[in-house]
């Protein structure tokens, strides 16, 4: 299978606290693809443009509620349902890594896409009037002057928490592949057959039981920790007694 | 979904343009003696109409410089399948202008042969708008064959009653099939289009806010979207208008798309009077802009699941 580089997010650990969302823009509107604009960013209305955001969710009922913070970026699907409506070819996925990406000089702004996504993982560049989406940090992932370390999206390097994963879901052996399969990774809107390639770790409740006879050492004739009175027994079984 | 003008008026006009072409091809039979210049007039309305839609189109693109683009992928692409199809369309019309406007160039098979094709690229353009929008699998309002029967019937009709209202004002012999004819289309346009309605009313939603984050509990309710400030998904993907004014814009939209224009043309037989018929175009036209608002309005895209609260 080829190589799909993707996200896997761990609900389990992200605390919501948008690091990811300043880190990706701070890198995105750094870039040689220009910037990313916002909009009277101290006025009445502001607005930008941006490629990851993180929502929260309130799951159940008080008091038996749950805080789900949810950061949401372009998933880079397997069968991205974006690209083959884009009537100029801007819209593309890569042949080498899976990532899919917008040619900023081909785009015409048609918004078409935008409409073929139904994660609304696209936004449009309200100054370049051209879509953009999350690149996956194309431009840093592969880059030779940054050390080895550093060649993840920024995303996943400011994440606190070592909420977000990166690496190749196709490739069975790596640390995303193993988390999907080991911690229940699952993708979202598995309705449309999109197959995205970012995946989400469920929130995971660890509960041990523990009786309350168990707080107490009972079982210990010692009542201390130390080395039992004998050895284990070796020579005499009740096997031997009956086959004289 | 969030009407976007330029659309709308895109898909109206285009709409119009490629039913009244249709509706001058059918008239040709009848011309008679051809001593009026009703076909060159109407098929350079025709051209008039598919230009200006090509016009408001523009205004919906970002980057119009680079439209020309737009029809490098016409393999997957509707959208660019419509962008190569609307311009053959009109190179069609205006050659099939010029044959009228010169007498004599070719004989009546040539025309009915440059006729036809017209109207084939016609009906192809009316497949390719439509299914741009029936392609969006996940858009459910859309995604059905009423989207592509719709666009061509309505079209179609308006088309038809601009050929009557013309014929009545050029040359009446001929007025008697558009009338009844645009009668026809716009009463099947009454019925494909409240079939649509029935069948949007009763649509079962594939995706939830459960499949949305994928987490299987009954009560998910959003607190946040991440940001309090608009942005690109909360403009382009809501109307931000009432149930109440949707559902009585519907009212509308069947009254003036479909009632009126009906009564109009069938008083004009107890009343001859050409004004009622351009009414009538004017009328329906109108309100086949608030029937394309409507189908737009009317579309629930599943990324607003992500965005139900600014928190």
């Amino acid at each position: 299978m080829s190589k799909q580089l993707a996200l896997v997010i761990d609900l389990n650990v992200c605390v919501g606290c948008h690091a990811c969302v300043t880190s990706c823009k701070e890198w995105n509107t750094s870039g040689s693809a220009g910037a990313l604009p916002d909009e009277r960013p101290y006025g009445k209305d502001p607005s930008g443009t941006f490629f990851n955001r993180v929502q929260t969710f309130e799951v159940g009922e008080f008091p038996n509620v749950e805080t789900v913070h949810f950061p949401k970026s372009c998933l880079h699907c397997e069968d991205p349902p974006c690209v083959p409506v884009c009537p100029t070819g801007a819209s593309y996925k890569r042949e080498e890594d899976g990532i899919v990406l917008v040619d900023y000089d081909k785009c015409i702004g048609c918004e078409y896409c935008s409409w073929a996504c139904p994660y609304g993982a696209r936004e449009i560049d309200t100054r370049q009037k051209v879509m953009k989406k999350c690149t996956l940090c194309v431009d840093r992932i592969y880059d030779p002057e940054l050390p080895e370390s550093e060649r993840k999206p920024a995303c996943v390097l400011a994440c606190p928490t070592s909420a977000r994963l990166f690496g190749d879901v196709n490739d069975p052996d790596s640390e995303v592949s193993v988390a999907i399969r080991e911690e229940g990774g699952y993708q979202l809107m598995p309705e449309w057959g999109t197959n995205p390639a970012n995946h989400y770790l469920p929130r995971r409740k660890q509960r041990i039981t523990i009786h309350e006879d168990e707080l107490i050492r009972a079982d210990s004739p010692l009542k201390k920790e130390g080395v039992h009175p004998h050895g284990p027994v070796e020579d005499v079984t009740l096997d031997d007694v009956t086959s004289w | 979904m969030n009407p976007a003008f330029s659309v709308i008026f895109l898909t109206t006009l285009i709409g119009t343009g490629q039913g009244l072409f249709i509706a001058v091809v059918f008239g040709q039979p009848y011309s008679g003696s051809g001593t009026s210049n009703y076909g060159l007039v109407a098929t350079i309305l025709a051209f008039a109409f598919l230009a200006a839609g090509l016009f408001a189109s523009f205004f919906h693109l970002g980057r119009p410089e680079r439209a020309w683009r737009a029809v490098t992928e016409w393999r997957t692409s509707w959208l660019s399948r419509e962008v190569i199809a609307l311009p053959i369309a009109m190179i069609l019309v205006l050659i099939y202008a010029l044959l009228q406007w010169i007498p004599g160039l070719v004989d009546g098979k040539g025309m009915n042969i440059i006729g036809l094709a017209g109207v084939f690229v016609m009906l192809a353009l009316f497949f390719c708008t439509g299914m741009i929008y029936a392609c969006v699998k996940f858009l459910q309002e859309w995604a059905t064959p009423w989207t592509i029967i719709n666009y061509t019937v309505l079209g179609t009709a308006s088309g038809f009653v601009l050929a009557t209202a013309l014929s009545a004002a050029l040359d009446v012999a001929r007025l008697g099939e558009f009338k009844g004819l645009a009668i026809a289309f716009t009463l099947i346009g009454l019925i494909t289009r409240l079939f649509s309605f029935q069948r949007n009313n009763r649509i079962k939603y594939r995706s939830s806010i459960q499949t949305a984050v994928g987490i299987k509990h009954r009560k998910i309710t959003q607190r946040s979207m991440g940001h309090t400030g608009g942005s690109f998904n909360t403009r382009a993907f809501f109307h931000h208008c009432s149930h109440k004014l949707i559902s009585n814009l519907r009212l509308v939209v069947i009254v003036i798309v479909f009632v009126i224009p009906v009564a109009m043309l069938i008083l004009y037989g107890y009343l001859p009077r050409e004004e009622i018929l351009w009414a009538a175009f004017i009328v329906q036209y109108i309100g086949l802009l608030a029937e394309r608002w409507l189908f737009f309005a009317q579309a629930n895209h599943p990324q607003n699941l992500y965005y139900q609260t600014v928190g």
